[in-house]
C-alpha cells in the first residue's frame, strides 16, 4: 500500500459547549481510518477529556481562549494533538489513587486522564514554556 | 451546536428514578448534578438512575456519580445505575466503577434491589 498522510485541523473557542462539535470532528477522521462504531466513540471520548481538561483547568473555563485539535493519520496510526496556551500541567505528578479512595475523597479529578491512557496507545505531553501546551495521543491502527 | 441532554426525574416504589438521556459530557454535568442535589434535598437518597437512552458518558458525568455516593450510603440511602447501554457500560468498566456502584439490567431490578434492603 502506497504511504500517505492526512492532516485535518479544528479551531474551536475554549466553552464545553464545542465538545459536541469535537466530538464529530474526531469521529469523522475515526471513522475515515477504517475503525469501527464502538472503537471511534472510545477515540472521541479520548479526545473529548483532554479538550474537557484544558478547557476547565489550564483555561479555568475562560471561555474566550482558543483550543486547537489536529488530526494526523497515516497508514499505520492515527494521532490528536490539543493545543492550548493556557496553564500547564504535568500529568506524571497527578496522583494515583484509587477510584475507591477518589469516592470516599467525594473527588473525581484524574478520570478523564485515566481513560486517556487506557484508549490510546501513546500519550505525550509537551511544554513550550510561555508559547503552548500539547498533548498528543497516538492510536496504532493495525495492532499485532 | 452543545450537547444535547435531558433529565427527568419520577417516584418508582421505594425509590426515585432519574431518568438521563443524550450526552452526558464535561457541559451537561452540571444539569444531570443539580438534578441529583435536588432529589436528595427532597429527601431522596434511594435513587435509580435510568441510562436506557444515554448515548455517551464522560469522566465528567461519572464524577457526578462519584460525588453523590458516599452522601446518600450516609443516609441510609444508595445511588443505583441501571439499564446501560454497551458502550457507556464500559466507561464504567475501565473506570472500575462496577466495584463501586451497583449496576443493574433494568430500572425494575434496581427497584427491587431497594425493596429487598
Amino acid at each position: 500500500m502506497a504511504s500517505f498522510e492526512k492532516t485535518f485541523t479544528l479551531h474551536v473557542p475554549s466553552s464545553t459547549e464545542n465538545l459536541a462539535m469535537i466530538r464529530d470532528f474526531v469521529s469523522s477522521i475515526g471513522a475515515r481510518a477504517g475503525l469501527d462504531d464502538a472503537q471511534v466513540l472510545r477515540l472521541a471520548l479520548a479526545v473529548d477529556e483532554a479538550c474537557a481538561n484544558v478547557i476547565e483547568h489550564a483555561y479555568g473555563s475562560e471561555q474566550f481562549h482558543e483550543v486547537t485539535i489536529h488530526g494526523e493519520l497515516d497508514n499505520d496510526e492515527l494521532s490528536f494533538v490539543i493545543v492550548d496556551t493556557g496553564r500547564h500541567f504535568d500529568p506524571a505528578h497527578l496522583q494515583s489513587e484509587s477510584v475507591e479512595e477518589l469516592v470516599k475523597q467525594r473527588k473525581s479529578g484524574g478520570l478523564g486522564l485515566r481513560l486517556i491512557r487506557t484508549i490510546m496507545d501513546d500519550v505525550q505531553y509537551r511544554i513550550i514554556p510561555g508559547e503552548k501546551n500539547e498533548l498528543r495521543m497516538t492510536k496504532k491502527l493495525h495492532k499485532d | 451546536m452543545p450537547s444535547k441532554f435531558q433529565v427527568t426525574q419520577r417516584p418508582h416504589g421505594a425509590a426515585c428514578i432519574l431518568a438521563i438521556e443524550g450526552f452526558l459530557d464535561a457541559h451537561t454535568a452540571p444539569e444531570f448534578e443539580k438534578a441529583i442535589e435536588q432529589a436528595v434535598q427532597a429527601g431522596n437518597v434511594r435513587l435509580v438512575v435510568d441510562c436506557a437512552r444515554l448515548t455517551y458518558i464522560s469522566s465528567a458525568g461519572l464524577g457526578v456519580f462519584m460525588s453523590f455516593l458516599e452522601d446518600v450510603r450516609e443516609r441510609g440511602g444508595d445511588l443505583k445505575v441501571a439499564a446501560l447501554d454497551a458502550n457507556v457500560y464500559q466507561v464504567f468498566e475501565v473506570l472500575g466503577f462496577p466495584a463501586l456502584l451497583d449496576i443493574e439490567p433494568t430500572v425494575e431490578d434496581a427497584v427491587t434491589r431497594f425493596e429487598g434492603a
